[in-house]
């Protein structure tokens, strides 16, 4: 999760199958509890909490995963771009470009 | 006798005995402790000074000691096992006994995270078990424990605590019997409110004999109101107070509650009086000591017995 | 195992303020299995580094790496080759282990990542609890196999204190007493006999309070 933000993502979203309903059983869980680790380093290092969300859906949800989609990227879009962005813009002087979700 | 303190001569004479506790202040102001031994001047037969309870820093225990000595009061010094280790104890058993104090009680003393320096580090070298034994191996065998031989011996009443209504339940009666083994000579109780279940125990021990083998003094602490109560019951680990208890005060109304805690203290006293292998009660007033004369006389108890 | 927890991002960063070239060292061991310096943990910490300091404007090259043992010579060596192209190195081993790199590597700082806990074991899943000080006069024979330095806030020999109420010490209401487990134990193995007997001062010397502690096994040498 912290490597997509190294590669330049300003948002990341975690897609899990619905709670009950893993194949592994309760590796939804765990990844809950993991992203939410995750978002705290997010939070102190100053990169923010809220560029990382967890969404759970079936795979018979393609609506579903677009809405979702649509939805996060929109909020992502309104945050702009992430710090990591912004100092590497501005190292390379280059005007502020597309938002990556 | 062993020590030759008041306490244990009054005890030897078969009076029914009475000690109370006087807690050092949190300063160097001398003249608190003055005021509380004023209060407790005449109502004893010696009287307990803390050690730091709750691992709230205090004045030292010894120097309340000689305070109240110089007013005239029978020390009983109370020594924890939480800030000393094995040589500090016996420099200061060494110390309290070169100073005149003939009376100590053993304990292990309550964990530092209750107190202001919940990050000191706590030593409990030797348990309160040890710390007996360590000063009754000085008083009889004029040595130290390491086996060197002392340059007089100190002279010490000693005595522990016991606490019957913490758990395991049945093993109270039984590290009652190992503290007379290790060479308690007197017991003081923690306060009893649960006096059926202090029967138990306390038949568990006669029992045994325990009774014939060392002083049972037991503990009362007068409820100043309803709410102490409750905190009390609520707070304090191994502190028994039955609802019963609790309702009796708690039906006063709130200006008739400290007058009702001290009535059911002094008829608790009386009881215990009556009771078989009991030799005296050890009177906890906590930052109450003007009542003491109240409670001590009220049971009958005054005035004490002067025994040569 | 010898258990740990990281230390806070913050202080890291604090730390590592002076260094733009680094060596995050993470170990095989104890702290691989307490999920605190294996090599999960290395990307980890490393990502979050370098994004919190590219975010400061200041970025930082570390090179990740996770030995097998910190505490054994041979596997600290491998490092000797390219330990001294870096200014400083990050371990996230216990504290043994950041020792030894120290002491073998004299040039370069080393940096702890974690701090080191206790010996202990996992209760389950993400949890660890302390069951062994290392004092050097084992006593588990006479306890019911628990011990009363580690297991009892006081380090009884004698207890409980008043202070155990309902199998619960005094310290806090998730600190079961050491001395209710030792007796619920010696009933049910029939030992009662050891808790009745007086028991030795403990020498401490066998513990840290003696120094710092060696030892030399001759027919290993």
């Amino acid at each position: 999760m912290l490597k997509a933000f190294e590669n330049g993502a300003d948002g990341v979203m975690v897609m899990g199958c619905l709670e009950g309903n893993c194949h592994f059983v309760n590796g939804n869980f765990r990844a809950r509890a993991r992203l939410a680790r995750v978002s705290r380093i997010l939070e102190t290092i100053g990169i923010g909490a809220e560029r990382i969300r967890m969404f759970n859906l079936s795979a018979g949800e393609g609506a579903r995963f677009a809405a979702f989609v649509s939805e996060f990227a929109a909020e992502v879009q309104q945050l702009g771009p992430s710090p990591i962005n912004v100092a590497r813009q501005e190292a390379a002087k280059i005007p502020t470009g597309e938002i990556r979700v | 006798m062993k020590s030759g303190s008041n306490l244990e001569k009054v005890l030897a004479a078969g009076h029914f005995s009475v000690t109370a506790e006087c807690g050092p202040p949190r300063g160097a102001d001398p003249d608190v402790v003055r005021r509380k031994a004023a209060l407790v001047k005449g109502n004893v037969d010696a009287c307990n000074v803390t050690d730091n309870q709750t691992s709230v820093v205090r004045m030292s225990s010894t120097a309340g000691c000689m305070l109240i000595k110089e007013e005239g009061i029978e020390p009983l010094l109370q020594m924890v096992v939480r800030d000393r280790n094995r040589i500090a104890l016996q420099s200061d058993i060494l110390g309290a006994s070169a100073l005149g104090i003939r009376n100590i009680l053993c304990l292990s003393g309550d964990h530092q995270k209750f107190g202001d320096d919940p990050q000191a580090k706590n030593v409990f070298d030797i348990d309160s078990m040890q710390l007996i034994h360590m000063v009754r191996t000085m008083r009889d065998e004029g040595v130290f424990p390491s086996g060197n031989k002392l340059d007089g011996a100190p002279q010490f009443f000693i005595g522990c605590a016991v606490n019957p209504f913490a758990d395991p339940f049945e093993i109270r009666v039984p590290r009652l019997k190992m503290k007379i083994e290790a060479g308690a000579d007197f017991v003081q109780t923690q306060c009893i409110y649960n006096m059926d279940k202090f029967k138990t125990y306390l038949d568990l021990a006669k029992k045994e004999g325990l009774h014939d083998k060392v002083k049972i003094l037991a503990g009362v602490t007068p409820l100043k109101s309803a709410g102490m109560a409750k905190f009390m019951k609520k707070m304090v680990a191994g502190m028994d107070i039955p609802d019963a208890v609790i309702k009796r005060i708690a039906d006063e109304p709130k200006e008739r509650q400290a007058a009702k805690g001290i009535e059911m203290c002094i008829e608790q006293i009386q009881e215990l009086k009556g009771m078989e292998g009991i030799a005296g009660i050890h009177v906890m007033a906590i930052e109450w000591e003007e009542k003491l004369s109240e409670i001590i006389g009220g049971a009958g108890l005054l005035p004490r017995p002067l025994v040569e | 195992m010898i258990t740990g927890t990281p230390k806070p991002i913050e202080e890291i960063l604090q730390m590592l303020e002076p260094y733009d070239t680094i060596i995050l060292a993470g170990c095989y061991g104890c702290v691989t299995v307490c999920r605190v310096g294996g090599e999960k943990e290395v990307e980890i910490l490393a990502s979050t580094i370098r994004l919190a300091r590219e975010a400061s404007g200041r970025k930082i090259a570390i090179r990740e790496v996770c030995l097998e043992r910190q505490c054994d010579p041979e596997y600290i060596e491998t490092m000797r080759p390219y330990v001294e192209d870096y200014q400083a190195v990050l371990s996230i081993a216990c504290g043994a282990g950041i020792q030894f790199l120290a002491e073998k590597y004299m040039l370069t700082p080393l940096l702890p990542g974690i701090n080191t806990g206790f010996l202990g074991v996992t209760e389950r899943q993400g949890e660890w609890a302390e069951r062994c000080q290392g004092c050097g006069d084992c006593v588990l024979h006479l306890t019911g196999g628990i011990c009363p330095v580690t297991r009892c806030a006081k380090s009884l020999f004698h207890g409980p204190c008043g202070g155990s109420s309902k199998g619960i010490c005094e310290v806090g209401k998730d600190v079961p007493c050491g001395w209710q487990m030792i007796i619920d134990r010696l009933k049910s193995l029939n030992q009662m006999d050891n808790y009745s007997k007086l028991k030795p001062y403990k020498g401490w010397n066998t513990s840290r309070d003696g120094g710092p502690r060696r030892i030399v096994r001759e027919d290993m040498i």
